[in-house]
């Protein structure tokens, strides 16, 4: 920190200029964004296929869900393994739409030809029947209420992750459950959930799932080219206004608030700020944060079923942000599209496997064992993740104070100074 | 000088031990007061009961003008209402800067939304760069705490505790681990601040005490053995036997 700076005006600057990160961000999130428009099929020359489109898609959706696990871990110390369970809540209120729209249109069809005009109640009984079949029903469970109607089920994608959260959040921050106990009580419930919706009776098609989410009702004619670049899209502009957004919250004193308590809770108290409040803030917003990504995140796939809540989903997540780099939005993002991206990469059978004589590697199944050395790897050696590469270019680490002495008593950084 | 703070019959044990006996405490709100006491004499349990993070098995805590009980209110509310705790090791946020660490202490609305809104002012800007002017830490303003020295991070907590104005400060050990020249500015500071609050300073250093120039209550065994000023509490017989004997 330069001495010029000790006396400087105390004017506001824009966000964008105190945190240079958010305007290098915002500005490659743009140009990739461009750069796949005009290679796609859709709207370009072709050279990206509709199908890589949609994991670009899907990857920006990682990202959006991953800046929402550095916000509650990263930099408020929740250590929660429950984050993909809001993602997936997000996906399945939008899939209800999706499924139950597509089904009354495919229904309606089929019905046109009959010589009397079908009554609503037919038509409810026919998407019934072929929403539920599967699982040996044919009537709207309760849950099914509000699947005709798109604001509500769009609202949901926000609501229902969000007092799922605050819900947990309030039993859990209130009874000062912290640390691993947290992490394993998130596990717990991802478990429970993924477990219920496993069920037939969940009214949520038990193991099948939602399927076929990648059409969009009455755009038919529309090709997944076009509609693949719409969410791919979206799916950007969610992660930019994600983005400004986490990085407003902590770019201020609320920033400075929740990294407070994540170094020390019990002190934060004794400053009079309610930790439990804030807490349970952010659990819930990131909540609702990984349930769009979530809604986004689902379309692309076309399917989502309750494998996708299991825990290991969230530990993933986790994984990510602590590759990429916590503690720093743009480490999330990176860890997230990287590791995401060669995780497709190895499983999707295009690494080539290596053959070692007496055992042939093969990247589809040695790929986890891969991640989780990589993972070990950098909690022992790169605590700071990939984003901590970032500090090497910039040098952050080492303040320049020219010259100038720590004072009488080395203080805790200089002797870690001293260390190197 | 009316009573800010009294404290009375509160008892509270650990497992059958009881690390608090039916003691009884009363501070005016201008007022500079040392505890001491040997260890595990109950100085540190007493401020944890104080501030919240002990409940007492029984007993009353009355503070301010209203008599406000502060048994059932939380940590944080009970800091909103104006009690400040440094503790004996010096807790600043290391990884923020002096500023931020001083910004977050000011008295402003607590909640999450308001703090979440919550955009400095050219006052709080004043604010600060006036606190850390009194702490000695001007020039270290936009430094990481993480980098101050021992003796300035006790300061830069002092510090906090004067932008959160509380209307009772308790301090623990405040001159632990500092210099000479760094213990006299912590005495001057405390009782600067004494003039318009009450201040509870608990420490281990007669000579530190003496300087202080205040009146002292020892503790022994959970309960308050002697109070008056040092000469009279350092002279009476009980006091020399269970403490300054040794």
């Amino acid at each position: 920190m330069s001495e010029t700076s000790l006396t400087g005006s105390h004017t506001r600057t824009p966000l964008a200029l105190r945190f240079p990160s958010v305007l290098i961000f915002l500005a490659v999130l743009g140009l990739f964004t461009l750069g796949v428009t005009i290679l796609s099929e859709g709207f370009g020359i072709g050279v990206i296929s509709t199908s890589f489109v949609k994991t670009l898609g899907k990857t920006l959706c990682l990202c959006l869900v991953a800046l929402a696990m550095d916000l509650v871990w990263g930099y408020c110390g929740i250590l929660s393994l429950g984050h993909m369970a809001f993602f997936g809540l997000g996906g399945y209120a939008i899939g209800m739409w999706l499924m139950y729209e597509r089904t009354r249109l495919i229904v309606v069809d089929s019905l046109v030809a009959s010589e009397l005009p079908p009554t609503a109640q037919e038509i409810s009984d026919g998407i019934a029947t072929q929403i539920f079949g599967v699982v040996g029903a044919s009537e709207f469970p309760p849950v099914w209420a509000f699947a005709h109607s798109l604001p509500i089920q769009l609202a949901f994608v926000v609501l229902i992750p969000g007092l799922f959260a605050l819900i947990f959040g309030w039993l859990a921050f209130r009874s000062r459950v912290t640390g691993v106990y947290l992490s394993i009580l998130t596990q717990a419930m991802t478990l429970a959930l993924s477990l219920y919706l496993f069920q037939n009776d969940s009214g949520l098609r038990g193991n099948n799932g939602l399927s076929g989410l990648q059409n969009l009702p009455s755009l038919d004619a529309v090709p997944q080219a076009t509609v693949s670049l719409w969410f791919f899209w979206g799916s950007a502009f969610a992660l930019g206004a994600g983005y400004l957004l986490c990085a407003w919250i902590v770019s201020g004193k609320f920033g400075s608030v929740i990294r407070a308590i994540r170094d020390d809770e019990a002190r934060v108290r004794f400053l009079g700020y309610p930790v439990d409040a804030f807490k349970l803030f952010i659990f819930t917003l990131t909540a609702v944060i990984a349930g769009i990504a979530g809604a986004l995140y689902y379309p692309q796939a076309g399917i989502i079923n309750p494998t996708e809540i299991a825990p290991i989903a969230s530990i993933y997540l986790a994984v990510w942000v602590a590759i990429g780099g916590r503690g720093r939005l743009y480490g999330a993002v990176i860890g997230a599209a990287f590791v995401s991206l060669l995780s497709t990469w190895f499983t999707g059978g295009q690494a080539p496997d290596i053959n070692l004589g007496f055992y042939t590697i093969q990247w589809v199944n040695w790929w986890t064992v891969l991640l989780g050395l990589s993972f070990v790897a950098v909690t022992l050696f790169a605590p700071k993740g990939l984003g901590g590469l970032v500090d090497l270019i910039v040098d952050r680490t080492s303040p320049n104070r020219h010259g100038a002495d720590l004072g009488p008593d080395p203080g805790a950084l200089r002797e870690k100074e001293a260390e190197k | 000088m009316s009573t800010l703070l009294e404290v009375s019959g509160v008892s509270v044990s650990f497992d059958g031990f009881k690390a608090i006996n039916n003691l009884s405490f009363q501070i005016g709100t201008q007022e500079l007061r040392a505890v001491i006491g040997p260890n595990g004499a109950g100085k540190t349990t007493f401020m944890d009961i104080i501030t919240g993070k002990t409940r007492p098995d029984e007993g009353r805590i009355s503070y301010g003008e209203k008599g406000l009980s502060l048994l059932s209110m939380s940590e944080s509310r009970i800091a909103q209402a104006g009690i400040g705790r440094k503790f004996q090791r010096p807790t600043v946020f290391e990884d923020q800067s002096v500023a931020d660490n001083l910004m977050m202490a000011l008295r402003k609305a607590r909640g999450p939304l308001s703090v979440l809104m919550f955009r400095p002012t050219a006052a709080d800007h004043g604010r600060i760069a006036e606190l850390a002017g009194e702490i000695g830490l001007s020039r270290k303003l936009h430094s990481k705490s993480g980098e101050l020295s021992h003796g300035q991070k006790q300061w830069l907590e002092i510090g906090m505790l004067l932008a959160q104005e509380p209307r009772l400060l308790l301090v623990d050990e405040p001159a632990a681990g500092m210099t000479p020249a760094e213990r006299e500015h912590t005495t001057d500071i405390l009782r600067e601040a004494a003039r318009t609050r009450a201040v509870v300073v608990v420490e281990h250093d007669m000579e530190f005490v003496r300087r202080l120039g205040c009146k002292v209550t020892v503790l022994h065994e959970g309960s308050v053995l002697a109070e008056g000023s040092i000469d009279h509490v350092t002279q009476n017989e009980r006091v020399i036997d269970v403490y300054l004997g040794r």
